[in-house]
């Protein structure tokens, strides 16, 4: 067992566990902040995205151990209380989920990819938003209604300041 | 705001999904909860002499382990095929003995031996693994035609030569006597491809024993929970009906595969009682690969012949259909009438005859997936049309024309009545929208940058609403497939809706709220939709074959009419005026034509206040309907797919994909667009990239994302989409389903795309850049040439 | 996973000390084929010695044609360096096309080059640059570092430091990718050094990643597409799985070199 803390969703969160534990078990199981999904064991279907300190990473691929001191985001913690972030609601105004269970992992994705594409300058096409979702799968909704969600957040966001969204 | 029918509303589902705030099983924890983790067959086939669980009973953590013999002494069931099929030569099916836990075979790479229950999910499966099975390996079989090949492995004792069944349909001398006569034949030799559902969210269940109650609770990854119970009940002998509660909660995506109860729910429930523990255990995805039913694996000879103008005269058709090792809930169905029911096409067939043989292997059973059975079925016929089009160098789309079904109803020769269609309307729309008049130039412009342009057909029609319980009882089913639905309008006059149906992606809380939202013009946020739950909703087959629109919509609808009318006796009484001269609009009870009225909410009130009701009528307002229909439902469409093929490499990209579709009326084009776009995906997922291996010795190749290859984003295009919508006379609604459309007409439009690309019909699914590498070697080496 | 201790040291040295103090302690770094190994319970490392702290083994730099990347870089910082992709842009390229995002914030290159994974990009670009593997005892030259497919020169405890790269003339890497995994299927890495062409092929070897001695001469003949023509590339080499077989293999190594030479820069 091992002493860990971790900034989650802006709160302070300390928990002793065992050095095995992946960081999508602690946030589920220790926190019980649930909306972080596990869909494989194989590190590749995104379901599990959270930022840690501002950057995209598979939380079943992650020790928390090795995350001591880190700033994690979740699913959970993208909202400003009641307000819905602009990549949330674009999921709904454009239908980009079906049954939900990719859902998380795709707005964690979109949202580092909209931000770090607005960081270097470089547009955010299509095919870019296509091939950033290498490591996302989805299997209702044919990814169609995923990326025009994207794409119209990516054009709400560019308006806002980066730091509103974290 | 109301969102009636045919409104793109919003889902309301999606706050929870998009904030994490679903409720998935996996997600649940109960109190006294413990882990389960299973000890699996390694082999495809093995006698197992002996297990012994001593060094795992010693391990921390550990709470007991728990054998198939020791379950059998229980008396729990074994698990069931639910249709039985008649061969042609009138005996019942064979069926091997699928045990929950092995007794004495394991008959598959993952075929459950004994279950572990330990404190943590890590000390149970730490603990699996430290279970000594002292087995003996046995031959093994995995492929279907050589399954039936003289000397072949017997999957099982009582099932010879491991044919469970040879069902056919049709008229054989009529059908042979027209093809004699035929001035054109095309045969083909068709593979479908074996699949793995592959739902994002891995199977789950969590099983609660209250001793005190003798009572069971189950949480479980479920498209229909009372179809688990029932089952579980009547079957399985784990807990009687009243004494068994099912919890499907928020289920991530089933596609065919939850439909199921596997042995992994019926054991949790088993052990919860066993250990007096709450049992959960939750499928890894190598675990999925595993032990989820798979689906298709077909190999097909197909003889289609025509007149010299081209119109079909005679279509036969001869089927092997691997069921895996056990026959599990739809598998004896799915390529029976699932299939052959489907075999006329869009097409006036005068002749059509086939058999299918249906067998036993050693590998996971494989049951209905997305399409079940019409995908089979859609894909033959239509690689069919395609390559007889080219062999009698006609347009292809021309030949489908020539044949295409126009007066409705239709009965075809094989069983089913088609309901209604405008088959030469969705073509229309498609090509339009696919601009096919402008495919010759995109081919030149693609050849001059070195690719391959293809452009291929689909036109396909489909079965949906599965029912009505009349006739699939007399084809064999063991339930009826009707749907059930209660109406529960609250005093302040919010609603609640309680539906048979399960939502697991459908968007089921929003279309349902927008059929009470279009009736009595309440907002739909105003409509809360219950489903899933087993003590809350009284019975319901489920969602599965695209029937929650057909049959559960339906019975929604019969139950508002009820709601209907005693409102409107309500509001009569109240307003003094007769009922029939009473009109519900936005939200208010009119007297028409005049400016008396009642708000919904009044009326509401009124009938539970019941100071002032009509003589003899009950107070309250609720009201339940049970639905079967008289027939199914037959959407259908016309999909284009357009493909570039780098001949070097032989990768396929998909650069346009048109779909124009008949669901009859649509509730709401938002959520339809949506189903075809996954759907279409998952299509163009077998057609290209997906496909199950198991090696000689039965081991699956395929057991992780590593190589089994999941359809990502870079590998589809946006879709094209168009409707044409016909109603559906055969229910009030006129909808014809939407749910698996894309998955069943997708496959042979890229498949046609592709073979027209590079120039040579000889390629099975999935066409990977491998295969269309030697597809193209082979079509231009010399000897083809010759 | 099975049990292992969790070790975070901030130098080298007590990086040494804790892998020399369990028997089977490993080097963790990004985790990203590590953690999926453990978790699919096929590694069972008795410590994980995380190196992501050490100062020394994190960073670019860039001196003259001299490009040193720490080996706890990650994919998306080597990618997104400016300075590697004015001096050898194939490689920031090729970093650009592993895994996916999440997977490139948390792979690093001293990780992907001590795994040695068959399929493995990086191994190409330090092959095919000629590169030095810096470690924490000796520098060890591309050439004599790779031993076969997951086998290095690497000793007992010895960790990378650091790879350090000579700008070329003109390189590229062109990568037919596992419709799957995403991993190579073939990749070949074509660069024009101070010494000479190197061409270095992952993915399609039986026996990890190799330099093609028939493509070197011919391309050092002339540097153009159709120099790889007329080379033999032999099947026997070639591994063989249910995505590829051997000749496939063995013909898409021939195109991803023509286009490679077409792409170089
Ligand atoms: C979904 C997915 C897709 C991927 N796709 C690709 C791809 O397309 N191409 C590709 O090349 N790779 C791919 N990878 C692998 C990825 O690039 C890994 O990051 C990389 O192979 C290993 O780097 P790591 O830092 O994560 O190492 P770790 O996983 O931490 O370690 C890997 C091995 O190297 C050892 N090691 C690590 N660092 C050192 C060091 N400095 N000195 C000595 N030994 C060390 C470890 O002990 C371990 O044995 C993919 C991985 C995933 C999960
Ligand atoms: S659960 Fe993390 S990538 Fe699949
Ligand atoms: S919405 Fe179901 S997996 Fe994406």
């Amino acid at each position: 067992m091992t002493k860990v803390t971790m900034t989650v969703n802006g709160k302070a969160q300390t928990r002793d566990v065992p050095d095995t534990t992946l960081l999508s078990d602690f946030l589920r199981e220790e926190l019980r902040l649930t909306g972080t999904h596990v869909g494989c064991d194989t590190s590749q279907c995104g379901a599990c995205v959270v930022h840690v300190d501002g950057r995209a990473v598979k939380a079943c691929t992650a020790l928390a151990v090795a995350l001591d001191g880190a700033e994690v985001t979740t699913i959970e913690g993208v909202a400003q209380g009641k307000e819905l972030h602009p990549m949330q609601v674009a999921f709904n105004d454009h239908h980009g989920l079906q049954c939900g269970f990719c859902t998380p992992g795709m707005i964690m994705t979109g949202i580092d990819m909209v931000e770090r594409y607005k960081a270097s300058g470089l547009p955010l096409t299509e095919e870019a938003i296509r091939h950033e979702l290498e490591g996302n799968i989805c299997r209702c909704t044919g990814y169609h209604n995923i990326v025009r969600a994207i794409e119209d957040a990516a054009q709400k966001m560019q308006a806002a300041p980066a730091a509103a969204a974290e | 705001m109301t969102d009636g029918i045919g409104a793109r509303a919003k889902r309301k589902e999606d706050r929870r999904f998009t904030t994490g705030k679903g409720k998935y099983t996996d997600d649940i924890r109960v109190e006294n909860q413990a882990y389960a983790a299973f000890v699996r067959c390694p082999v495809a086939h093995a006698r197992i002499n002996g297990i012994d669980a001593s060094a795992a009973l010693a391990m921390e953590g550990v709470i007991a382990v728990h054998t198939g013999p020791e379950l059998k002494a229980d008396g729990i069931g074994d698990l069931i095929a639910g249709w039985a099929i008649t061969s042609k030569d009138g005996s019942p099916m064979k069926t091997g003995v699928w045990s929950p836990l092995v007794t004495e075979y394991g008959r598959y790479v993952g075929d459950a031996i004994a279950i572990v229950v330990a404190e943590t999910q890590a000390q149970a499966r730490a603990a699996a693994e430290a279970v000594e099975v002292d087995f003996e390996e046995l031959p093994a079989v995995v492929v279907a035609d050589k399954a039936l090949e003289e000397g072949a492995a017997q999957v099982h004792e009582n099932v010879p030569g491991n044919l469970i069944y040879t069902w056919e349909l049709g008229d054989e001398a009529r059908t042979d006597a027209a093809m004699a006569n035929a001035s054109h034949v095309t045969e083909l030799d068709i593979v479908n491809n074996r699949l793995s559902p592959n739902a994002m969210e891995p199977r789950s269940a969590v099983a609660v024993y209250d001793e005190a109650e003798d009572h069971y609770t189950l949480y479980t990854t479920s498209q229909n929970p009372h179809v688990a119970r029932l089952v579980l009940s009547a079957f399985y002998n784990v807990a009687p009906e009243h004494k068994l509660r099912v919890i499907a909660p928020d289920v991530g995506g089933g596609f065919g595969s939850k439909i199921y109860i596997y042995p992994e729910e019926i054991a949790c429930l088993w052990a919860s009682m066993k250990t007096g523990r709450s049992v959960k255990w939750t499928s890894e995805r190598g675990e999925a690969f595993l032990t989820d039913a798979h689906g298709r694996d077909h190999v097909t000879k197909a003889k289609m012949g025509f007149d010299n103008e081209g119109r079909i005269v005679a279509f036969h058709v001869d089927t092997i259909a691997n069921l895996g090792a056990y026959a599990s809930l739809f598998a004896t169905v799915t390529p029976t009438y699932l299939y052959g029911t489907l075999w006329s096409g869009q097409y006036d067939i005068p002749a059509i005859y086939g058999t299918v043989r249906a067998v036993h292997t050693n590998t996971v059973p494989v049951d209905a997936y997305r399409g079940a059975g019409r995908p089979e079925a859609t894909y033959m016929i239509e690689r069919m049309m395609e390559v007889a089009a080219r062999e009698m160098r006609m347009d292809p789309a021309e030949l489908r024309r020539r044949n295409f079904i126009r007066e409705f109803p239709y009965q075809t020769q094989v069983i089913l009545a088609y309901d209604s269609g405008d088959f030469d309307a969705i073509l229309d729309k498609a090509q339009k929208a696919a601009d096919v008049a402008g495919f010759p130039e995109r081919r030149a412009e693609a050849e001059a940058r070195g690719k391959l342009r293809g452009l291929g057909y689909s036109t396909f029609i489909e079965a949906c609403g599965l029912a009505p319980s009349a006739a699939v009882g007399s084809l064999g089913a063991g339930v009826g497939l009707w749907e059930s639905a209660e109406v529960r309008v609250n005093p302040v006059g919010t609603v609640e809706i309680l539906t048979g149906a399960h939502s697991h992606g459908q968007g089921h809380e929003t279309t349902f709220a927008q059929l009470v939202s279009d009736r009595f013009g309440v907002p739909i946020d105003n409509v809360q939709i219950v489903h899933g739950d087993t003590d809350k909703v009284q019975f319901g087959m489920g969602t599965y074959g695209s029937r929650s629109g057909p049959v559960g919509m339906s019975a929604v609808m019969k139950a508002l009419d009820k709601v209907e009318a005693k409102a409107k006796k309500i509001a009569a009484h109240t307003l003094e005026a007769s009922e029939d001269d009473l009109v519900i609009e936005n939200g208010e009870v009119k007297v028409a034509g005049t400016d008396r009225k009642m708000g919904w909410h009044e009326v509401a009130l009124a009938a539970y206040t019941a100071h002032n009701l009509p003589e003899g009528l009950e107070p309250g307002l609720k009201e339940g309907a049970f639905f079967d229909p008289v027939n199914f439902s037959f959407p259908s469409g016309a999909l284009i797919c357009e493909v570039e093929v780098d001949p070097e490499t032989g990768v396929t990209e998909v650069v346009q994909f048109t779909a124009a579709d008949d669901f009859g009326t649509i509730i709401n084009p938002m959520i339809v667009e949506g189903q075809v776009h996954g759907g279409v995906t998952q299509g163009i997922g077998q057609a290209l990239l997906e496909r199950v291996v198991y090696d000689e010795d039965g081991q699956l190749v395929t057991g992780s994302y590593m190589d089994y290859c999941m359809p990502r984003a870079d590998d589809v295009p946006s879709y094209v989409l168009d409707h044409h919508s016909t109603p559906s006379p055969n229910n009030p609604l006129g909808l014809k389903g939407c749910g698996e459309a894309g998955a069943i007409g997708a496959p042979p439009a890229v498949i046609n795309a592709i073979t027209d690309a590079i120039g040579t019909d000889d390629l099975q699914m999935p066409a990977t850049p491998m295969a269309v590498w030697q597809a193209l070697a082979w079509a231009r080496s010399p000897v083809a040439a010759e | 996973m099975y049990p292992t201790t969790y070790h975070k040291p901030a130098s080298l040295s007590d990086a040494a000390a804790a892998l020399s103090a369990s028997d089977e302690a490993m080097v963790l770094a990004g985790g990203q084929t590590l953690l999926p190994t453990m978790k699919q319970r096929l590694a069972s490392p008795s410590a994980l010695v995380d190196i992501r702290a050490i100062p020394e083994l994190r960073g670019i730099t860039v001196s003259g044609a001299t490009v040193t990347i720490g080996a706890a870089t990650t994919h998306a910082e080597v990618a997104g360096h400016q300075g590697v992709q004015q001096t050898i842009p194939a490689l920031a390229c090729l970093a650009a096309g592993i895994g996916d995002p999440a997977v490139r914030h948390m792979g690093t290159i001293g990780g992907s080059v001590a795994n040695n994974d068959p399929a493995a990009d990086y191994p190409a670009a330090v092959l095919g640059l000629g590169a030095t593997v810096v470690t924490s005892t000796r520098e060890i030259a591309a050439d004599d570092f790779f031993e076969g497919m997951f086998a290095t020169a690497l000793e007992e405890g010895e960790i990378i430091t650091a790879i350090r790269f000579e700008a070329p003339k003109r390189a590229a890497y062109m990568k037919f990718r596992n419709p799957a995994s995403r991993y190579a299927i073939v990749g070949v890495f074509v660069a024009e050094t101070a010494a000479g062409v190197r061409v270095a092929v992952t993915g399609a070897g039986a026996d990890g990643v190799f330099r093609h001695s028939g493509m070197e001469e011919a391309l050092s003949a002339s540097f153009a597409p159709e120099a790889v023509d007329g080379c033999e590339v032999g099947e026997g080499d070639m591994a063989a799985d249910i995505h590829a077989s051997a000749p496939y293999r063995a013909h898409l190594v021939k195109v991803m070199a023509r286009r490679a030479v077409a792409g170089a820069v």
